[in-house]
């Protein structure tokens, strides 16, 4: 069988005496979308930076294309790797946040081609061109030229994706991309993520938006308390749940 | 007339001269606070307790007391440790030194006011934490600390009259010289102080600017 795109084994985190995730284990295949869903505290945005190590995990490893991430094996034990050979595999792995984080600084232009520029030695001409093809592709591309607080809340998220496609990333990861936004800019940042789970992109999606997991993602997990309770296709999971707990969840949400 | 040109020229002459010590002291000093300041405050925000114990240690002592008393120490007191330092090089040193303690704060200040996700998001991009700093940190926090910087800039300028005190040949050295030898001490330090005038109205209004350009980024 061949080895899948993203393999989570075992994941532990704990922050002291706090026990966020209890052993997840999850797999993903190339061109696949999984969406994590769950009550707030569950633990699925620390799971998802788990996954590209912003958050270091207690126990559990993280392989990418087969390969652990975060970490490389010397005599058989894992050992943590370098800032710098991480930031190398972070490259493969587009990150999109709920703050957005747009850096203030820099024009959306300068915000997509920086990471290019600087992570992959892209000359200036070429990130520009791939900054705009990228803005374009979020249907940004009349903005290019604004700075972060001069554009809306969907904007800016918006270019934050194009930020993470210009990565070219094997691997996108969206941690609540529309949590931050007023109901009426999260159609446009929804549309966006639409297509690019249409075009067959790779992603792990933690969302309350489950009308939304449901059309776009291909397995469903459903974390409660740091642990995987119920997973599956979404019409299985979401249309028919089976715990309690994901019922009384999903009602909840759907009533809100 | 013709008597107050000839004075003006006579006490104006060497107090111009001084002015050129002043300046040099001044960007010198101001150099080295900066480099030394925002270094600390990097340092400060990532080593480990006892170096940053020791940075904090530097900064109260420094920020709580005298530069004048700095300086006798630096001037006078190193002597006997050691190295004989000239008053000009005492001064930036001794100027510097303070400065850097007192900008280190500053810088620290800009640093933490700059949100965790910045960071994170640069990290997820791909960047190392040296290109995190050096490309979305550092740039955000220069234009935080413009401001302060500017004002600390303007009150290092005049605070350099106290240099004076070690003999450092600048404008209040020369005035006070000037004001032995030819008994003008009234039109002498009008003339001191309007110099310093001279030269830090126009700073004050560059750092105007520079806090205007940066509302407009806000």
């Amino acid at each position: 069988m061949a080895e899948p795109l993203l393999r989570v084994e075992d994941l532990h985190k704990d922050f002291g005496s706090l026990m966020v995730l209890k052993g997840v284990d999850m797999t993903l295949d190339r061109g696949h979308k999984t969406a994590v869903i769950g009550p707030s505290g569950c633990g699925k945005s620390t799971m998802l930076r788990c996954i590209n190590y912003m958050e270091v995990p207690s126990r559990g490893h993280v392989y990418l294309d087969g390969e652990p991430f975060g970490e490389r094996l010397v005599d058989g034990k894992f050992v943590r790797m370098s800032e710098k050979e991480l930031a190398l595999q972070r490259a493969h792995v587009g990150m999109v946040f709920q703050g957005f984080y747009l850096w203030p600084h820099l024009n959306a232009r300068d915000n997509v081609a920086i990471g290019p520029m600087k992570v992959r030695g892209m000359p200036k001409r070429e990130a520009y061109e791939l900054a705009e093809a990228m803005l374009e592709k979020v249907h940004m591309g009349h903005k290019v030229d604004e700075f972060p607080e001069r554009l809306s809340g969907g904007q800016q998220q918006r270019v934050a994706i194009a930020r993470a496609l210009s990565q070219q990333p094997k691997l996108m990861l969206f941690d609540e991309p529309t949590s931050a936004l007023d109901p009426e800019l999260i159609g446009e940042v929804l549309n966006v993520i639409h297509e690019l789970a249409v075009e067959g992109r790779s992603m792990v999606l933690v969302t309350h938006e489950i009308r939304f997991a449901r059309d776009v993602a291909d397995h469903v997990i459903f974390l409660h308390d740091g642990v995987i309770v119920e997973q599956g296709p979404p019409d299985d999971v979401i249309a028919h749940p089976e715990h309690e707990r994901l019922r009384a969840f999903l009602r909840q949400i759907m009533d809100h | 007339m013709e008597g107050f040109a000839s004075k003006l020229v006579d006490l104006g002459g060497p107090l111009l001269l001084g002015a050129t010590t002043t300046i040099a002291i001044t960007l010198s000093a101001l150099a080295l606070a900066v480099v030394l300041g925002l270094a600390l405050a990097l340092i400060r925000l990532f080593a480990i307790r006892p170096v940053t114990w020791a940075i904090a240690a530097y900064v109260e002592v420094f920020r709580n007391t005298p530069v004048l008393a700095q300086l006798f120490i630096l001037y006078f007191g190193l002597p006997y440790l050691g190295p004989k330092l000239d008053p000009f090089t005492a001064a930036i040193i001794g100027l510097g030194l303070n400065g850097g303690a007192v900008l280190s704060e500053v810088f620290r200040a800009g640093l933490v006011a700059i949100h965790h996700g910045q960071r994170e998001a640069a990290l997820a991009a791909g960047m190392t934490p040296w290109m995190t700093l050096r490309y979305i940190i550092l740039p955000q926090t220069w234009r935080i600390t413009l401001p302060p910087l500017g004002n600390y800039a303007i009150a290092l300028l005049k605070d350099t009259a106290v240099v004076s005190a070690i003999a450092a040949p600048e404008i209040m050295f020369w005035a006070r010289n000037l004001v032995t030898s030819t008994f003008e001490t009234t039109f002498v330090y009008i003339l001191a102080a309007l110099l310093y005038f001279c030269l830090s109205f126009p700073l004050a209004r560059l750092v105007e600017q520079f806090e205007r350009r940066q509302r407009a980024w806000q």
